[in-house]
């Protein structure tokens, strides 16, 4: 089994692999299957691009190892050069994908994930694999259609899934920032992991604020869309 | 219409555009040559094309280069200028005079995403790409451009998250067409992305710079998040299965924290994970950041620190920490309050 810390370069190559299936899941998010080609442990990554013309990105895959196939979640980014391709695939057409690789894990501590957006991708990966207890998923997104896998997530984590959505507001969900949410925690768990997943931008913030309530660095773990 | 920009563009670049305009071939060299040798700010200057061509020019394209928009001096010499880029973003460089030296710290991106913990720069988030040109024009309209002699890509931005702009940049800066500055006065700065740095090993002479920081890969997940997948063990084994020559030089940058990687025990991991290597290590003090838990490690710790590792046979330098005053010293480079971004939602 691969622990994500060797042999980075000799995986790097890219092999086809043919797309399983293409589902839109909300209006700008999508997920990928790809045949299951190697193990992999919850939270690590794949690089896939269209074609050697295009520098490959990196998509946490959101499927577990015991799933019959590799699924990555995206949302199109309208000035990507990417994402408005991979959104236009379809069934049988090849990708470049490399073996998965990272070591943005989760394990049986208590934790709480921390995600924007498709940054919530890693932690059903993590779910999916049976890492449910003692975690709390707080997942922020602009509306509502923004929360992935929610029946899912409610399922499997009950009261310990909370939704921040900014732009709207509706049964269950906290309408306001993740950030704010975290603000308004008089006390956080100081002995257990915080990961982190998303934008460059909610990654440096919600740390800031999980230091400022007292948390150690030794506890914070990050992934950042890069 | 919106105007083409000329500069950043290469000679066949440039052949192209000029192509367009129904111009002759040459002109191409010509306006290359006026854009990077003779530092042209307007197409009135130059006089080797006919008239007619620079009407052409002046109707259909613009020069680009923008002056900087202020600066900021310090009280050691260091200056520090803020540009203009697209989309009335800001980018910081830094100039750093040092006796018979002179060097100019530039910036590759606006903000940054790579969101290390000690770093300034990543506290604003990542903005936008800048282009070749807007990276070069940081040099070309420096009022000291004539008395650099080094380049440094260590301001604002991871310079191999735009590596297509930076490779082209540094084309610029060394080609003969161009300025025809010497690879070995440019250093590359990254924190370790690995295929792009494969890359530029590959397809370029400059010096490389690489943010270590800590030899572990636990601690250094919590400083960088890079690390989850680019580990720098395999950064360094990808630069030692390259080779480098005599002439090219690999650093480690190094900054010291109190109490976090400071220790003997960081000293010998860094030895066993560097031996053999021909490199240098490069010790710096970390300036404060807001809001951070870290310190810089006491003066004493530092200098013991570099001691133990030139035993252990590593050449270590303490770099000097210059332009503090004006938030211009490694790690504090920032245009977060001009950033007119919207608030992310998330």
């Amino acid at each position: 089994m691969d622990t994500g810390l060797s042999g980075f370069v000799k995986k790097l190559p890219l092999k086809p692999l043919t797309l399983l299936d293409i589902n839109q899941i909300s209006t700008d998010a999508y997920i990928l299957s790809l045949p299951q080609t190697h193990d992999f442990l919850p939270g690590q990554v794949v690089a896939i691009t269209l074609d050697a013309s295009i520098a490959p990105r990196l998509y946490s895959l959101c499927s577990a190892p015991k799933d019959e196939t590799m699924q990555i979640l995206f949302s199109v980014k309208p000035d990507g050069l990417l994402t408005p391709m991979l959104a236009k695939c379809s069934k049988g057409d090849q990708l470049l994908v490399s073996a998965p690789f990272g070591a943005f894990l989760g394990d049986e501590q208590p934790a709480w994930f921390i995600a924007s957006g498709t940054g919530v991708a890693p932690y059903r990966s993590m779910l999916r694999a049976g890492l449910t207890h003692n975690k709390k998923l707080i997942h922020g997104g602009r509306f509502a259609h923004n929360f992935y896998f929610q029946d899912e997530f409610a399922t499997a984590l009950k009261d310990n899934y909370i939704r921040c959505c900014s732009q709207e507001s509706g049964d269950g969900m906290y309408h306001g920032r993740l950030t704010t949410w975290l603000q308004q925690q008089q006390q956080l768990p100081a002995h257990q992991m915080y990961y982190l997943c998303g934008s460059a931008e909610m990654v440096v913030e919600v740390r800031d604020i999980l230091i400022g309530k007292g948390i150690a660095i030794e506890r914070i773990m990050s992934e950042i869309y890069f | 219409m919106e105007k083409i920009t000329l500069f950043g563009k290469t000679p066949e670049e440039l052949k192209q555009v000029v192509g367009e305009l129904g111009m002759k071939p040459f002109a191409a060299k010509q306006i290359a040559e006026w854009l990077y040798k003779n530092h042209a700010r307007s197409f009135d200057e130059m006089t080797n094309i006919s008239l007619k061509d620079r009407q052409r020019l002046n109707e259909s394209c613009s020069i680009g280069l923008e002056t900087f928009s202020n600066v900021q001096s310090s009280a050691d010499g260091t200056k520090k200028y803020l540009f203009p880029t697209a989309k009335s973003r800001f980018i910081e460089a830094a100039y750093i005079p040092d006796d018979d030296r002179a060097t100019l710290c530039v910036s590759s991106q606006v903000g940054c995403k790579m969101g290390c913990l000690f770093c300034m720069t990543g506290k604003q988030g990542f903005q936008s790409q800048l282009s070749a040109g807007e990276i070069v024009n940081q040099i070309s309209s420096l009022p000291e451009r004539e008395k650099l002699t080094n380049i440094v890509y260590m301001g604002m931005g991871e310079p191999f998250d735009n590596l297509e702009n930076v490779m082209k940049s540094l084309e610029l800066l060394t080609s003969e067409w161009g300025y025809a500055m010497s690879p070995r006065r440019i250093t590359v700065s990254t924190i370790g992305m690995i295929p792009a740095m494969k890359h530029f090993l590959e397809k370029s002479e400059c010096h490389l710079a690489v943010s270590m920081h800590t030899p572990f890969h636990e601690e250094r997940k919590k400083l960088m998040p890079i690390e989850n997948v680019y580990p720098i063990a395999e950064v360094i084994e990808t630069l030692r299965a390259f080779d480098m020559g005599r002439q090219r030089r690999v650093s480690f940058e190094y900054i010291m924290f109190k109490g976090l990687n400071d220790s003997p025990k960081h000293v010998n991991e860094i030895a066993r994970l560097l031996n053999g290597m021909r490199c240098r290590i490069n010790l710096i003090r970390f300036h404060p950041i807001p809001d951070t838990p870290l310190e810089s490690s006491d003066e004493t710790v530092i200098q013991q620190f570099r001691e133990a590792l030139v035993k252990k046979g590593i050449r270590t330098t303490i770099r000097a920490s210059r332009g503090q005053d004006i938030f211009a010293a490694c790690g504090l480079l920032s245009t977060k309050a001009l950033v007119k971004m919207q608030s992310p939602d998330f």
